[in-house]
């Protein structure tokens, strides 16, 4: 494992920003900033017509470290540990657990448990659990 | 002009992700790993992500849910469900084994898809095939056991 450095304002500061998103397209478009929702519904079957706004937000995630890049002129550290296998099980994990409890880190962890949802409360509660047994197994019982 | 305006909340959001350390997995890994409390590895950022993210999330939301409507919608679009389904404790568990393996959740890893790695690029194809799975299952017709046959003398 590599160690990592304690970034508490960073971090803060850098939470804050994806509040003022949470925030700002509840007040632009009415509707929870949460990404595996967002993601999934640009596949098939299609229910509205957000198609070409949901492809808007996700493509600017995705240039989000590009305009970073221009702006600093450097990229913060991103390492990625797993090989191919871990990528494409824990990608799979991922996505269909999402998707199958209704949200992710964002649709549950910031904007329901903003909204006091008690779903969202145990859903947030039982993917951290999951996430730290699973860490604890892969590094501590080898 | 609404499209553009999403795109400039997902950009906001990515550079979040960036600013916080959430979009390196080995940061979210270090932040999951308790039992490197001990030894002094355990990487506590990601609670100030959260609690930055919450704090701005409810204080904006119950000032722009007081609004008459959204300002490119007609309604506002919210979860109403509050029961506790399987569904629920089931596809977050799932999530998290997948989140604890890689250290990437949804938004992350679209982001690190603009860092121009490989990895990101295997790891939101295989989400996305996960997430369509997930789509394609939970629209199946319900499975029952008893079915009416078609043609009552065939019993």
């Amino acid at each position: 494992m590599i160690a990592t450095p304690f970034t508490p304002l960073a971090s803060l500061l850098g939470g804050a920003m994806i509040g003022l998103a949470a925030v700002l397209l509840m007040w632009a478009t009415g509707r929870i900033a949460g990404v595996s929702g967002i993601a999934a519904r640009l596949f098939p079957p299609y229910e509205d017509r957000e198609f070409a706004g949901r492809l808007a937000f996700v493509a600017g995630l995705v240039a989000a470290p590009v305009l970073v890049r221009l702006v600093t002129g450097d990229l913060p550290a991103q390492t990625i540990a797993a090989g191919p296998a871990v990528l494409i099980l824990g990608g799979l994990l991922t996505g269909f657990g999402s998707v199958w409890g209704s949200g992710c880190t964002s649709g549950h962890g910031v904007c329901g448990l903003s909204r006091l949802s008690v779903r969202s409360l145990v859903a947030t509660m039982t993917f951290m659990a999951a996430g730290m047994a699973t860490v604890f197994v892969m590094r501590h019982w080898s | 002009m609404v499209i553009l305006v999403q795109f400039a909340i997902g950009l906001i959001f990515g550079v979040g992700l960036i600013v916080s350390g959430m979009s390196n997995p080995a940061k979210v890994l270090n932040f999951l790993d308790i039992g490197g409390i001990p030894a002094g590895t355990w990487d506590a950022s990601l609670a100030f992500v959260m609690a930055g993210a919450v704090a701005v999330t409810f204080i904006g939301f119950s000032r722009v849910l007081k609004l008459a409507r959204p300002f490119f919608a007609d309604r506002f679009y919210l979860p109403t469900r509050r029961d506790i389904d399987p569904r629920i404790v089931a596809g977050p568990a799932i999530f998290g084994v997948g989140w604890g393996l890689v250290g990437f959740c949804p938004g992350p890893a679209l982001t690190a898809l603009g860092f121009g790695s490989l990895s990101a690029v295997i790891f939101v194809a295989a989400m996305c095939g996960g997430m369509v799975l997930a789509r394609f299952i939970a629209h199946l017709p319900p499975v029952s056991r008893f079915v009416t046959p078609a043609d009552p003398l065939e019993t």
